[in-house]
């Protein structure tokens, strides 16, 4: 995408933000747009490790709960302001997500998705077990929503223009990021991990610096999360949430950086509208799954382009061919 | 000594179930070269569609036990037909999000279809009473258990070394190609592959319903244990599959009986990641693992 195109679509989504953020007053409603803000997050961190360095994780939940359970346990058992949590949190997915990634993703394949899910059930166990920090089964209560000075900042609108500035700056960022040597670089390892290397890319560091800043998307989102409700239970990190998060990349498309929002809205929007949903969550994720992957294996968004560029092209080329054609004939008949 | 027996006891039962489960693992992927994370999904039904048969309808034991097994066999043919066999490039990360959206859908039907409840289900033999060694008790079942554990391993022993398909079947892991040119019909064999995991999956589940109470939920859990087996004796390996299991197993039971049962979960995990980074081969598998 070209940096005028670029910086285009950024105004227009930061203007339709705008927008959204004046016109909605309805407190339901917008908690549903901080929910999807949230999840946009979530989507978008692990898209730039499945869909663009090609490394599956199932067990991000993991990090989303570490940001959650961070600052929940800073703000309530230690009465640290909420502010001064987020930079302790974030850095410390980093560091644990390099200090994890480096060994596992040597892992690949069915191996290192085995791996990341049990990852995931090892952090859901701690989230679980470690009653006296994490509350046990039960959760962690009370934890203060986001002030900035005498301003509530996790309500109402100030929390939607706080989530969603939140996801516009990263849409810029990963944008950037995947425009630049480093996003060649990730595209190149997830084609071939043998090949990027021979091109001199240091893949093990790479892969890790990608897994460590998608987890380090996680714990944000994650932070954002707990302050939003100010109750954290083990059951919002387990298996199905990473599932989830799957999910809301496969809807939107690997390596789509927009698609994440797709898939965010979709995976978020669907219990609301169908009541009966709960009854057929399950369901519902594993069809996504297996329809997308079966017919779409890059994902809607990019199967949906790809059918249109394909379309296209195919008209172009037939046009093209009839002039050929035609060319061709009145040079026999000269 | 009785404590620790006992921990023993309960450790090689679970484990012969986990030796069981990574068995299908290992078929499929000597077969395939796929690791199905639905496995465990073909547990949970073998468990619930024995109690329907034949708790709820009543059938012979027998009966149940068969057309329990045959029909999660059935299932798993259709796995293969309808969702992996259409996909055009065969690559990992397609084939797995394809298997774990079956096994979150399998978690689902069976969720509206049973309920979230556990059911609990008679002990094969109900009568006879648990043996008593220096101050442990050995259940009945756990005896059912790895008596079936043990046929079963030495029945595919048999079947992959004696007979005709057995062979056949080996020929297309080792090489499919070739073995299609030889006349083998390789497509077949990767039929028979599915079926034959699903089937013993679907055993497991039958023959662990009386201990652990078959609910929608539990085949998760025990798909990844199967794999943490099958792993730490070496994928691909069948009596790797079995030590692994009771390994594992063991290791549980003791982690729980000395700590506390909510690390069960994650011992298995810490075990996983422990030797897929160290030793991917397992403790019997061949050297050349493709991990990386």
């Amino acid at each position: 995408m070209g940096s005028v195109k670029r910086l285009g679509s950024t105004t227009a989504f930061a203007l339709g933000v705008t927008t959204v953020g004046l016109w909605t007053k309805n407190p339901y409603v917008q908690q549903l747009l901080i929910i999807i803000g949230i999840h946009t997050l979530l989507a978008l961190g692990l898209n730039m490790l499945m869909g663009y360095a090609g490394q599956i994780s199932l067990g991000h939940a993991a990090f989303f709960g570490m940001g959650a359970y961070g600052t929940g346990i800073l703000t309530t058992h230690f009465q640290w302001s909420p502010l001064a949590s987020l930079p302790l949190v974030l850095v410390a997915a980093c560091f644990l997500g390099y200090l994890i990634g480096r060994p596992v993703l040597r892992l690949s394949g069915y191996y290192l998705a085995m791996g990341t899910l049990g990852l995931g059930i090892i952090a859901h166990v701690i989230f679980r077990e470690w009653d006296t920090f994490t509350g046990g089964a039960s959760g962690l209560v009370g934890i203060p929503p986001l002030t900035f000075g005498p301003v509530m900042i996790m309500l109402g609108t100030s929390g939607f223009y706080t989530v969603w500035g939140t996801v516009l700056l990263f849409f810029v960022l990963c944008g950037r990021v995947v425009n630049s040597r480093v996003g060649w670089a990730l595209r190149a390892l997830g084609d071939s991990q043998k090949a990027a290397a021979a091109c001199g890319i240091h893949t093990a560091h790479l892969k890790a610096l990608i897994f460590s800043f998608s987890a380090m998307m996680a714990a944000l989102a994650g932070y954002l999360y707990a302050h939003l409700l100010g109750f954290i239970s083990p059951s919002s990190f387990d298996f199905l949430m990473s599932i989830r998060m799957v999910t809301m990349v496969v809807i939107g498309g690997m390596a789509s950086i927009w698609g994440s929002l797709l898939g965010a809205s979709v995976i978020t929007l669907l219990p609301e509208w169908l009541h009966v949903f709960s009854d057929y969550e399950m369901m519902v994720y594993g069809l996504i799954l297996m329809v997308v992957m079966i017919f779409l294996p890059q994902g809607l968004t990019r199967g949906v382009l790809d059918a249109v560029q394909q379309a296209r092209s195919h008209t172009h080329r037939n046009i093209r061919g009839a002039q050929e054609a035609s060319a061709s004939r009145k040079g026999e008949e000269v | 000594m009785g404590e620790f027996l006992q921990f023993l006891f309960t450790g090689v039962t679970t484990g012969a179930i986990y030796g069981l489960i990574a068995l299908g693992f290992n078929v499929l992927y000597n077969a395939t070269d796929l690791v199905n994370f639905a496995q465990g999904e073909w547990v949970m039904l073998g468990g619930l569609l024995f109690y329907s048969l034949g708790v709820s309808l009543g059938w012979p034991m027998v009966a149940a036990f068969a057309i329990a097994v045959l029909l999660v066999a059935l299932l798993g043919l259709l796995l293969e037909r309808a969702a992996l066999r259409p996909v055009k490039k065969p690559e990992p990360i397609t084939l797995i999000i394809i298997t774990v959206g079956a096994s979150i859908f399998l978690r689902g039907v069976a969720m509206r279809l049973w309920g979230k409840d556990p059911y609990s289900v008679p002990p094969i033999t109900a009568s006879v009473e648990p043996v008593r060694l220096w101050g442990a008790a050995l259940m009945p079942q756990s005896l059912w258990i790895l008596g079936v554990v043990v046929v079963l391993m030495t029945g595919l022993h048999l079947f992959t070394k004696r007979t005709l398909t057995g062979k056949a079947m080996e020929a297309c892991a080792i090489h499919r190609n070739a073995a299609w040119i030889l006349g083998i019909p390789s497509e077949r064999m990767i039929l028979l592959a599915f079926a034959l995991s699903a089937a013993l999956g679907a055993v497991g589940g039958v023959i662990i319903a009386p201990i652990t109470m078959p609910s929608y939920d539990m085949g998760t859990m025990l798909g990844l244990k199967g794999f943490c087996a099958a792993m730490l004796g070496g994928l691909g390996s069948h009596w790797g599959a079995a030590l692994g299991g009771v390994l594992l197993g063991v290791l549980e039971s003791l982690g729980v009986g000395y700590f506390s049962s909510g690390i069960k979960d994650a011992i298995a995990f810490l075990v996983l990641l422990i030797i897929l980074i160290v030793r991917p081969s397992g403790l019997l598998g061949a050297s050349a693992v493709k991990r990386f």
